[in-house]
């Protein structure tokens, strides 16, 4: 167990339950990554196994960039910080995504 | 697949006050594309200096009004677009706008039923969306609305829904209020809990497809109870709003 799993299952995450949003909540922004829907996609947490679409995921916005955590042991799934000429992303809590390919 | 998701400049054509608090602006879009029921719009507000607030509002109309899209947006004190939307924008308005988005939280009539949809607040804005479409599809699936709200003066969209419920007897609208009931209500006067959600159950029949949309702390209060009267929790999707989808 890493330490990132440690402080989550200590409960040392601080989630303020009003202020939790959902991945549906950030999905014009994953699709402006993406570029295609997220938020109907199955994802894997990195540090737990569970699968769940990304709009499932708990969603922090209020930082100056998006963290979305798993919603079944807290931890960070996906990171994303936007600056005016690039976008950082940080997938290290994500073990896969789905990304559906065009079908044109 | 569909052209990628790009800004476009979209203009208020109409503005409804729906309650003291809530407004619904209907928008020309130029670049319009038909909606999912529960999608929504990305809104873009740039000031002067450049600074940029960006938010992120539900689209309240059913998805077939060709070329237009209405919003639903409640005025939160301290709102950066919400209030703008309250207190700026008129008929004429153009505002920067790109969508529709999501794929997780959405129906259409073709996935069937039976559907149960829970709202609080401003949380009722997708599930009209769903409620519009399904009448406008002609679809008898069976369906029932729980909705809450402070008090009587702030449920949303309260006459529409009474005449949806009386021109469909296999849609259920059940509303609770929170705050004050006036006098003579027959609704329930609390918050959501195991025996309200038993009634709407058993309103709709046979396991149900659920969409619940509200703040966070009624959305796992309808869920938890659900999970504890055997609905599949595959079959619940939830959409969270709070203090930043303002």
């Amino acid at each position: 167990m890493n330490e990132r799993s440690d402080s989550a299952s200590d409960g040392s995450i601080e989630v303020d339950g009003a202020m939790t949003l959902d991945g549906n909540a950030v999905a014009g922004l994953l699709e402006e990554i993406f570029a295609t829907d997220l938020t109907a996609q199955p994802c894997i947490c990195a540090t737990c196994g569970d699968r769940a679409e990304a709009g499932s995921l708990r969603a922090f916005t209020q930082a100056p960039g998006v963290i979305l955590r798993c919603s079944v042991c807290g931890e960070v799934m996906i990171r994303i910080v936007q600056t005016p000429d690039a976008t950082f992303l940080d997938l290290r809590g994500t073990a896969s995504l789905r990304l559906p390919r065009p079908t044109a | 697949m569909r052209a990628p998701l790009a800004w476009q400049i979209a203009t208020v054509t109409s503005i409804r006050q729906e309650t003291a608090t809530v407004r619904s602006f209907t928008f020309a879009v130029p670049d319009w594309q038909p909606h999912l029921a529960g999608q929504h719009y990305d809104i873009r507000l740039t000031a002067a200096d450049g600074y940029q607030a960006q938010r992120s509002y539900s689209i309240a109309s059913e998805p077939m009004r060709i070329g237009e899209i209405a919003l639903t947006v409640e005025r939160i004190e301290g709102g950066e677009v919400s209030t703008y939307f309250h207190d700026v924008a008129t008929v004429g308005e153009r505002i920067e706008i790109r969508g529709p988005i999501g794929g997780y939280f959405v129906w259409e009539a073709a996935m069937g039923g039976p559907l149960l949809l829970i709202a609080g607040g401003s949380g009722v804005v997708p599930l009209m969306s769903m409620l519009r479409h399904r009448a406008g599809a002609g679809a008898k699936i069976p369906t029932a609305l729980l909705f809450s709200s402070r008090r009587r003066d702030d449920v949303i969209y309260f006459d529409e829904l009474e005449s949806l419920r009386a021109a469909d007897p296999t849609l259920h609208v059940f509303h609770t209020l929170t705050r004050e009931q006036p006098p003579g209500w027959s609704g329930y006067g609390r918050r959501i809990d195991r025996s309200m959600l038993v009634d709407v159950l058993a309103a709709i029949g046979g396991p149900p497809r659920v969409f619940v949309c509200g703040p966070t702390l009624l959305v796992e209060a309808a869920t938890e109870g659900l999970v504890g009267l055997a609905v599949d929790p595959s079959q619940i999707r939830t959409e969270r709003f709070g203090p930043t989808g303002v």
